[in-house]
């Protein structure tokens, strides 16, 4: 315990950021005056104190002299009414508190020991006349109870000493041992035992879900007695991380009904590469397919290209900011770990959730405890999270998008993804390959080990005691994660120092120790060295604990010292945990005892089998029966307006997408700024050769049709490439499936109708899948405000991910219109596609008829396209998407801040033809110069729909139907989110 | 293109810095070699300082910016390397910071420096908007020297949390009495910016982009010219593209803003 407890406080004189915070406060409808922010240092330490002139230095290092005062125990002196700290409770990564500890060790040159820190926290002072009422919501607007502590004080109990000083140090009592665990138990005390956890033999309460069920949990049994022991608790929570679906992705690996005997997985997602790589021959652009971390295509002759979209949905839900923000450090780690190391060179992102303007009333809990966040606090947090986790890391965000629907307010779906570069040999060694070999060491790199993430997916809502850790989120750090990032893939990698590695993320040292060890053979680790957070914790949850910011290497005997003589002049923390074997034994060590000692052979392949049934679902739903209005002006500004379609600029100008030095077509495009649907960014500085990235997904369509749903999504994210001139044959895309209820027989039929699509898709485009990941139960089961049970399932998302290789940037076509004068195309054929479009849920219709597609001919479209682009004749190219033909049309004359003359051709009703969602369609501007060469590549596939120029948007057929200026259409685009 | 000279300049790295690759290869293009060198590396004495002519702190996001953007960092330097950073200053040589390295100079003192003494006078504070901000901007330097030799204008991104440039009135005057402001934000038509938003991007006073030291020799700078060394990285690229191929004009391969890192190089080879 720490004897000596300080208190720094520092204070902008004038802080230029007040205004902003104030207001964006008044609009969440608080009366507030002025909401100040003071930053706090909490010093705390045993084996010294500090005078009060050593403070007085220490609060100099943490301040600014020129804008900012600090005090030494004494409270900032301020005008207010409210005081509200907010700091973070026991346990949680503390990024400023670590910063601050290391400026004091440097200045002193001292380091802090054990039960020694520094803790950050806020201060917030409030004026304002605030409620009692609303002095707790805005309490509960600056903090999350899972992972802050909060303190409130009026100015009377502020008075002349200010808040407590707090040091939310982790206190420990537990068994420091492996225990065992008896399995002959009765089916209903086993089934039990999978659904609850194993019994803590110090608490007697369960410690949380092993997601075992009856037939695993009979398997570890027999294996078991087949050994003549009982199994421990290390070996039961290994065993569940490793079998968990998460990992072992067991709705995709089982066989299905009769026609799926191998699982949807092999039978759609790998035989889909499979049969495009084997047509493909000598031109396969594929270098790594599904085993490793990422997937990886060609980019040049020298360099390869990896990706990987990971989801981070449940942690997102609890904590927004730092789920978000742990999911895309962690997918950088899965770029860090492909192969021998690839140099994180894009991050994407994507969001499903909620209308942030609702503030639905559900609850975990009965009795009204335990309210979910409403869509806008996990909104704002994940974007927050995503932007802090890039930006920190030097990696561009370039390329995103979100997507709202009433379905995501319990669960929303967090997308982030990461794109690496590498080099694709050195010293006639690939790159993409690693092997650890039998005497390989087994170090652990980066951040220490707690209590985070163990059973974290199980958040539940009992009252978490004061001192114990926060254990169901963690909050990532990423400096700590760009430190071991820098030193492997820029240094350690090129001196040849290790033999492979792998990310430490789902199940920890648990998983990524156990999955190396198939590469020599097996494994034996010393539990014992593995440097922990804070004293106390057990071996099981050292093993599994998914603390983040840790890579797992295999470094050969004879480099250990050179090793780790750079990890230490790195200032990286890297331990010998063990050995590489080839046993075919995974055996860990903890006190000089055996407390695991399972064949790598079960553990990774001893999960019974599963058969899965589906049942089709029927949907009848009518085609629409609505009117056409006479004028369409209305609709389209409130078209514009919709949050699928609207500017979410607020998010790509805080997200860092030039940092690396690759820009060329961004997230914003052209004078007007609108949003793209893809983006280009070089990665290699001498090559004019680039990477581009889009995505698809159309949650709409997935109760109507989940078969054309899925090909929509995978024509969708290519279109948008082939739109900037990326060709066909370089792309290549990702699967990442958020379903629903996967143990419902309807929802595993819409999962085998969307893998359907997938496999269809994919092969006729000629486009192969190289990474993918599902989450398969995105549900939330809870309470409304009358403790009526509710569950709110996402609607089935696919979100297919594209990338591709741009063959010379300087062609590439951006979005935005370009000169008066011009003429506008629409390329492809447009039909009466309605169903689960923009348009539809603009008017609250369900049903209708789902875009389906003539992929041959979108093919030889597209490979027009590329053929255009190349040639100069493209001058604008855009996807027509969400919203269909009139959003791309007014996109396209916003971003390039012009207006368009347009006639729309008899013969379909001028909504339908404007609105539908048709797939395969571009919206084209061309040189009026070029019309005859343009004209000859595309035939009767391009119809002219008039010219740029102007100020003013009309569109006639037959008489007009809209006539807009363009500078309302941008207020009308921007004005959701303008305030964010 | 490169003129041969022997100057070799060091590139900071380490603790979250992450523009060292792109900022070596903006030297490299305009013909300077360079080495990155961990700061943990100079402190060991594995590098030395005294071998280079020019150093750069280049831009990232050092220490996470916990306890103010450059602050953390800065405090290593001055806490280990100080005696080295100041003869380093005495010599006939040159220090560049860019974003989160003009962030550190700021915090280090080497920033506006007057009387070769070395307080902190000026600060880069958060952006008003209270989030980071990352968009191109357009430059015009506002003093004729080393560094703006040449330059009409410059046009690249920026990137930052904490960039608002602060300081006292009778700091703001010195510096603009003795010419030390080296570039403004301004409007497209290079009109003055005049503190409005997008083309101030942070709010910084007076429209104060980058200065120099009041020896001239350091430079601080938030906007990043050596993430658009090339035609292709310009926002509006494509219009430009589109136009020039329309006049029957090739493209440019590069940007305006190489000038930037050969003025900095011509200087070494005179």
């Amino acid at each position: 315990m720490a004897s000596y407890v300080h208190r720094i406080e520092v204070q902008y004189s004038r802080d230029p950021r007040l205004p902003t915070r104030t207001e964006r406060f008044r609009s969440l409808g608080f009366p507030l005056r002025e909401l100040h922010l003071v930053d706090v240092y909490t010093i705390a330490t045993s084996r010294r104190d500090f005078s009060p002139e050593e403070l007085s230095q220490i609060g100099a290092q943490l301040s600014n002299p020129v804008v900012q005062q600090y005090s030494v125990d004494r409270p900032t002196e301020a005008d207010f009414d409210h005081a509200i700290e907010v700091g973070f409770l026991p346990g949680v990564t503390d990024n400023a508190g670590t910063t601050a500890k290391q400026t004091i060790e440097d200045y002193f040159g001292f380091r802090f020991g054990e039960g020694e820190a520094v803790f950050s926290s806020q201060l917030y002072l409030a004026s304002g006349d605030l409620t009692p009422e609303s002095l707790q919501k805005l309490t509960a607007a600056l903090a999350n109870p899972l992972v802050n502590r909060v303190h409130v004080k009026s100015r009377e109990e502020y008075g002349e000493r200010g808040m407590v000083p707090i040091a939310p140090f982790v206190h420990l009592h537990e068994l420091q041992a492996a225990g065992t665990v008896d399995l002959d138990l009765p089916d209903a005390e086993l089934a039990r035992l999978g659904k609850e956890g194993i019994i803590d033999p110090e608490t007697e309460e369960r410690r949380g879900p092993l997601a075992l069920d009856l037939a695993q949990l009979h398997a570890i049994r027999d294996y078991f007695r087949g050994l003549g022991r009982k199994p421990t608790d290390v070996e039961i929570e290994s065993l569940a991380q490793t079998w968990s679906e998460h990992c072992k992705h067991t709705i995709f690996a089982s066989a299905m009904d009769d026609d799926v005997p191998r699982g949807l997985y092999k039978t759609c997602i790998q035989a889909a590469t499979n049969t495009i790589r084997k047509e493909k021959g000598d031109n396969d652009i594929c270098v790594s397919v599904f085993t490793d971390n990422s997937g990886a295509i060609v980019f040049d002759d020298e360099h390869l290209v990896t990706c990987k979209v990971e989801t981070h949905n449940s942690p997102s839900a609890l904590d927004p900011f730092g789920g978000a923000l742990t999911g895309i450090v962690g997918v950088n780690r899965d770029t860090i770990g492909f192969g021998l190391g690839a140099k994180p060179c894009i991050n994407v992102y994507g969001y499903c959730v909620g209308d942030p303007g609702t503030d639905p009333a559900l609850f975990r809990g009965k009795n009204r405890e335990n309210p979910i966040l409403p869509p806008r606090r996990i909104f704002e947090g994940v974007i927050s999270g995503v932007g802090v986790g890039g930006n920190c890391s030097g990696i561009p965000t370039p390329q995103g998008w979100c997507y709202f629907h009433d379905r995501y307010v319990g669960k929303p779906l967090v997308f982030a993804g990461t794109v690496g570069v590498m080099p694709r040999a050195r010293d006639g060694k690939n790159l993409h390959e690693k092997q650890a070999l039998p005497g390989d060491l087994v170090v652990m790199v980066g951040g220490r080990v707690g209590k985070d993430g163990i059973h974290g997916a199980t958040f539940s809502s009992e009252a978490l005691d004061p001192a114990s850790p926060v254990t169901a989120v963690q909050i990532g750090d990423p400096i700590t994660q760009k430190k071991f990032s820098d030193v492997i893939v820029k240094e350690a990698r090129d001196l040849d120092l290790y033999r492979s590695i792998t990310d430490n993320g789902a199940g920890g040292l648990s998983c990524s120790v156990a999955e190396m060890a198939k590469e020599s053979g097996g494994c034996h680790v010393l539990l014992d060295r593995v440097p922990l957070k804070y004293p106390g914790m057990a071996p099981w949850e050292i093993w599994i604990s998914e603390s983040q910011e840790r890579m797992t290497l295999a470094v050969p005997e004879e480099k250990i010292e050179a090793f780790m003589d750079l990890m230490k002049r790195r200032e990286v923390e890297a331990t010998v945990i063990g050995t590489f074997t080839d046993t075919g034994r995974c055996v860990v060590e903890y006190g000089g005892e055996n407390v695991m000692d399972v064949d790598l052979d079960f553990l990774h392949d001893g999960l019974p089998k599963k058969h899965l049934r589906t049942e089709p679902v029927e949907t009848a739903y009518p085609e629409p029966d609505i009117k056409c209005p006479d004028r369409l002006d209305d609709l389209l500004l409130a078209m514009l307006k919709r949050k699928n379609i609207c500017s979410k600029e607020f998010i790509s100008t805080q997200y860092d997408h030039t940092v690396q030095g690759g820009h060329v077509l961004g997230p914003v495009q052209g004078s007007g700024r609108v949003q793209a649907p893809a983006t280009l960014t070089k990665v290699v500085p001498g090559s004019m050769k680039g990477v581009g990235l889009s995505q698809g997904l159309f949650p709409s369509y997935s109760e109507l049709d989940p078969y054309r749903m899925a090909v929509a999504a995978i024509d969708t994210a290519i279109r948008g490439l082939v739109a900037t001139g990326v060709p066909l044959d370089t792309i290549a895309l990702l699967d990442n499936f958020c379903w629903c209820s996967s143990d419902e027989p309807e929802r595993l039929w819409q999962l085998k109708r969307a893998a359907f699509g997938c496999r269809d898709g994919a092969v006729a485009f000629g486009t192969p899948y190289i990474s993918g990941k599902d989450s398969m139960f995105n549900d939330f089961s809870g309470f409304d405000a009358d403790s009526n049970p509710v569950k709110v399932s996402v609607p089935p998302t696919l979100l297919i991910s594209s990338i591709g290789v741009h063959p010379d940037v300087a062609t590439a076509v951006s979005m935005d219109a370009k000169f008066d004068g011009d003429l506008v195309y629409v390329v492809g054929e447009t039909g009466e596609e309605l169903g689960g479009s923009e348009y539809l849920a603009h008017l609250g219709i369900p049903g209708g008829t789902v875009p389906a597609l003539d992929i041959e001919t979108a093919k030889v479209r597209y490979g027009r396209m590329a053929d255009a682009s190349e040639k100069k004749l493209v001058a604008s190219a855009f996807p027509v998407t969400h919203g269909g033909l009139l959003v791309a049309l007014a996109k396209v004359a916003i971003a390039g801040g012009v207006g368009m003359d347009i006639a729309i051709p008899g013969g379909m009703r001028p909504d339908c033809y404007l609105f539908s969602e048709s797939l395969g369609r571009f919206v084209v501007t061309v040189a009026p110069a070029d019309r005859e060469a343009f004209e000859e590549i595309f035939g009767r596939d391009a119809h002219l729909l008039g010219r740029v120029g102007g100020t003013a948007f009309r569109v006639s057929g037959g008489r007009t139907l809209i006539e807009q200026q363009v500078t309302a259409m941008e207020a009308a685009y921007k004005a959701p989110f303008g305030g964010y | 293109m490169a003129r041969a000279n022997n100057a070799r300049a060091l590139i900071m790295s380490g603790y979250g810095i992450n523009s060292e690759m792109e900022t070596q290869e903006a030297l490299m293009r305009a013909g300077m070699a360079s080495d990155i060198v961990h700061i943990n590396d100079l402190i060991a004495g594995e590098k030395t300082l005294s071998d280079y002519r020019l150093m750069v702190f280049p831009g990232g996001f050092s220490y996470g910016d916990d306890t103010g953007a450059g602050n953390a960092y800065a405090n290593r330097v001055r806490n280990n390397l100080w005696s080295d950073v100041k003869d380093f200053l005495a010599g006939d040589n040159l220090v560049l910071g860019i974003c989160n390295g003009f962030q550190i100079l700021a915090n280090l003192g080497l920033i506006p420096a007057f009387d070769r003494d070395y307080p902190r006078d000026i600060a880069l504070m958060p952006n008003i908007k209270g989030v980071l901000e990352c968009r191109f901007v357009t430059l015009k330097p506002a003093a004729e020297n080393l560094w703006t030799k040449g330059i009409a204008h410059l046009y690249c991104p920026v990137s930052h949390g904490e960039g608002n440039f602060s300081c006292s009135e009778e700091t703001l005057k010195r510096i603009e009495r003795e010419g030390m402001v080296a570039f403004r934000y301004c409007r497209d038509d290079l009109s003055p910016a005049g503190g409005e938003y997008p083309y101030n991007p942070n709010g910084s006073l007076a429209d104060i982009a980058g200065i120099t030291s009041a020896d001239g020799k350091v430079l601080g700078l938030m906007p990043h010219p050596e993430r658009a060394l090339e035609f292709v990285n310009l926002y509006d690229w494509p219009t430009r593209k589109e136009r020039l191929r329309r006049e029957g004009r090739p493209l440019p391969t590069e940007s305006m803003n190489m000038q930037f890192f050969r003025n900095i190089v011509a200087y070494f080879g005179e």
